[in-house]
């Protein structure tokens, strides 16, 4: 049967679309050109000049903070989420449980800024590092305990059930059985939560206080009053950063499959 | 005795449940609830909100404005939709059909710009569009638009941006539904005398239905929400809800206006949900009286 060429064609031309203005931002980073209207030379001027802007460095070093601290409490609450999910799956408490979970990967995330900030105000909690710490661990929750649960579902709970008839305890069970068996869950889980906490705009701005600048809050404010040679350096070390993540991901899940 | 047994298990499950539970019911429930109740609250003068109960805030939405940008961001949410369920089918449907090995490379093409940083992907569209950018330049140069024409900052450039944004969350479900779709079924309508495109539309499309559902649902939602983008690439005649909200809260400072266009925003997005539940349900009845005939 003759087969259509339609659909190649528009996924060349949907490829073409996601990478042009990546690869022309990447291109224009090493432009002298001050407003990238021309090619005007090679040059790292842009690259030297962001290593002495310290309020980059400062957001660095916030959005690190938030996002190391905020994935390890999302990881503990995930996984357990996931494995009340998984063990008591018909009743009513896990249904419910499941609602509270889905809904935040739906709602949009201007919904999710809103309603911490009104929270956080009529709770007379002051806004800075620790608020936005605790609206990063509130979405980062659905989406780890969305991955882990996705591992449990995959390998056979029986093994565990063994390990106690052979006389395991609950934390050697855990600690030898459950864990490794996880861990390729809690990888994949835990980078994805550090992405979406590293990445994250919307939420974080409506929850952050004076002087708690993460680093997308100071893209941001670079876009809108900036200067555009810079961001473009700045984002080819970010793209740099995560397409080297996403290859490394991709090995670890190779390698554990 | 398993009466004991159960009430152990019980227990078990409880103390499993609760941190997440207690953790999403405060940082969660509590907070949406907030918003449904500060939308009938008045503001005090220094952006905190007042005592006392008031319908002001409601009154407030019937202002024209409102209502233009309302219509506005459905539009908006709708066209962006169109277009990408219209890419996206076509990219789902050779996805599912090439060897594993170029599907894994493209699927990975398709993924790395979605882990890259948000505003980098918008901020990258602006210098592209910009009078001095690259698409400016070249078509001034072909011809298609005078020199003065500006490409940011209208409609069309929000639009053009969500699409770029929210492509790949449409292609990675359709994809999903046409990997697990029976080819042979098209082969098998071929020879039964249809067209190509009349199999395309009456075997595949049905059969990727699940797929098609989620899809929607993953661009219509953030789109209706969406803030940054028109706040980036759009300029006043474009803003949207999302701005409005954004505005009422940072530039004014009155919580209580923001609260009420959040329950507005909610319950757009109930919408499209409620729809395809009322839908799926029909649908789950029909089946029934299919199955007793």
């Amino acid at each position: 049967m003759k087969r259509s060429r339609f659909p190649f064609v528009i996924t060349v031309v949907i490829l073409f679309f996601f990478y042009l203005p990546i690869i022309i931002l990447v291109i224009n980073s090493f432009n002298a050109s001050r407003f990238g209207s021309g090619w005007q030379g090679f040059s790292l001027r842009w690259y030297v000049r962001l290593f002495h802007e310290p309020e980059i460095w400062r957001a660095t070093r916030n959005s690190l903070i938030i996002a190391f601290s905020a994935t390890a409490l999302a990881l503990v609450l995930g996984t357990t989420a996931a494995l009340a999910l998984y063990r008591f799956a018909q009743s009513r408490l896990q249904r419910f449980h499941y609602t509270l979970i889905y809904t935040p990967l739906v709602v949009p995330e201007i919904l999710m800024g809103i309603s911490l900030l009104m929270f956080f105000v009529a709770a007379q909690i002051r806004l800075g590092l620790s608020t936005i710490f605790l609206a990063h661990v509130t979405f980062c929750i659905s989406f780890v305990a969305m991955v882990v649960l996705a591992r449990l579902q995959d390998f056979d709970y029986a093994i565990v059930e063994a390990a106690q008839d052979l006389g395991a305890g609950w934390w050697a069970t855990t600690r030898k059985v459950l864990l490794p068996l996880l861990l390729p869950g809690l990888i994949a889980g835990g980078l994805l939560a550090f992405t979406l906490s590293i990445d994250d705009f919307v939420i974080t701005f409506f929850v952050a206080g004076p002087g708690s600048t993460t680093l997308p809050i100071r893209i941001y404010s670079m876009i809108k009053y900036g200067s555009p040679p810079l961001i473009n350096a700045l984002s080819t070390i970010l793209l740099i950063i995560t397409f080297g993540a996403v290859v490394m991901s991709q090995r670890i899940s190779r390698v554990k499959s | 005795m398993p009466v004991k047994i159960e009430t152990r298990k019980k227990i078990q499950e409880w103390l499993i449940s609760f941190p997440s539970v207690f953790w999403l019911c405060l940082f969660f429930v509590i907070p949406t609830l907030f918003v449904f109740a500060i939308a009938f609250r008045s503001s005090n003068p220094y952006g905190g909100i007042s005592a006392g109960w008031t319908l002001d805030n409601l009154r407030h939405l019937a202002d024209p404005n409102y209502l233009v940008v309302a219509w506005r961001t459905v539009w908006i949410s709708v066209l962006t939709t169109v277009i990408c369920i219209f890419l996206a089918v076509p990219a789902g449907y050779y996805l599912a059909r090439i060897s594993s090995k170029w599907r894994n490379l493209f699927l990975m093409l398709i993924i790395i710009p979605f882990w890259t940083n948000f505003l980098i992907r918008i901020f990258a569209w602006k210098s592209l569009l910009h009078p001095e950018g690259l698409i400016k330049r070249l078509l001034v140069f072909l011809g298609l638009v005078s020199p003065q024409a500006s490409l940011l900052y209208n409609p069309g450039a929000v639009v053009l941006v969500s699409v770029y944004t929210f492509l790949p969350f449409t292609i990675l479900p359709i994809y999903a539904a046409a990997e697990k779709f029976d080819f042979e079924l098209l082969e098998a309508a071929r020879d039964l005398g249809a067209r190509p495109f009349q199999a395309f539309r009456k075997i595949f499309i049905p059969g990727i239905r699940t797929g098609l559902v989620t899809a929607i649902l993953f661009v219509l939602i953030p789109a209706l929400g969406s803030y940054v983008i028109p706040d980036i690439v759009g300029g006043p005649t474009s803003e949207l809800i999302g701005n409005k909200i954004a505005q009422r809260v940072f530039v004014d400072r009155d919580l209580p206006q923001a609260s009420v266009l959040s329950v507005v925003l909610v319950l757009s997005v109930l919408a499209p949900l409620i729809v395809v539940l009322f839908l799926q349900r029909k649908r789950g009845k029909a089946e029934v009286m299919l199955l007793e005939d």
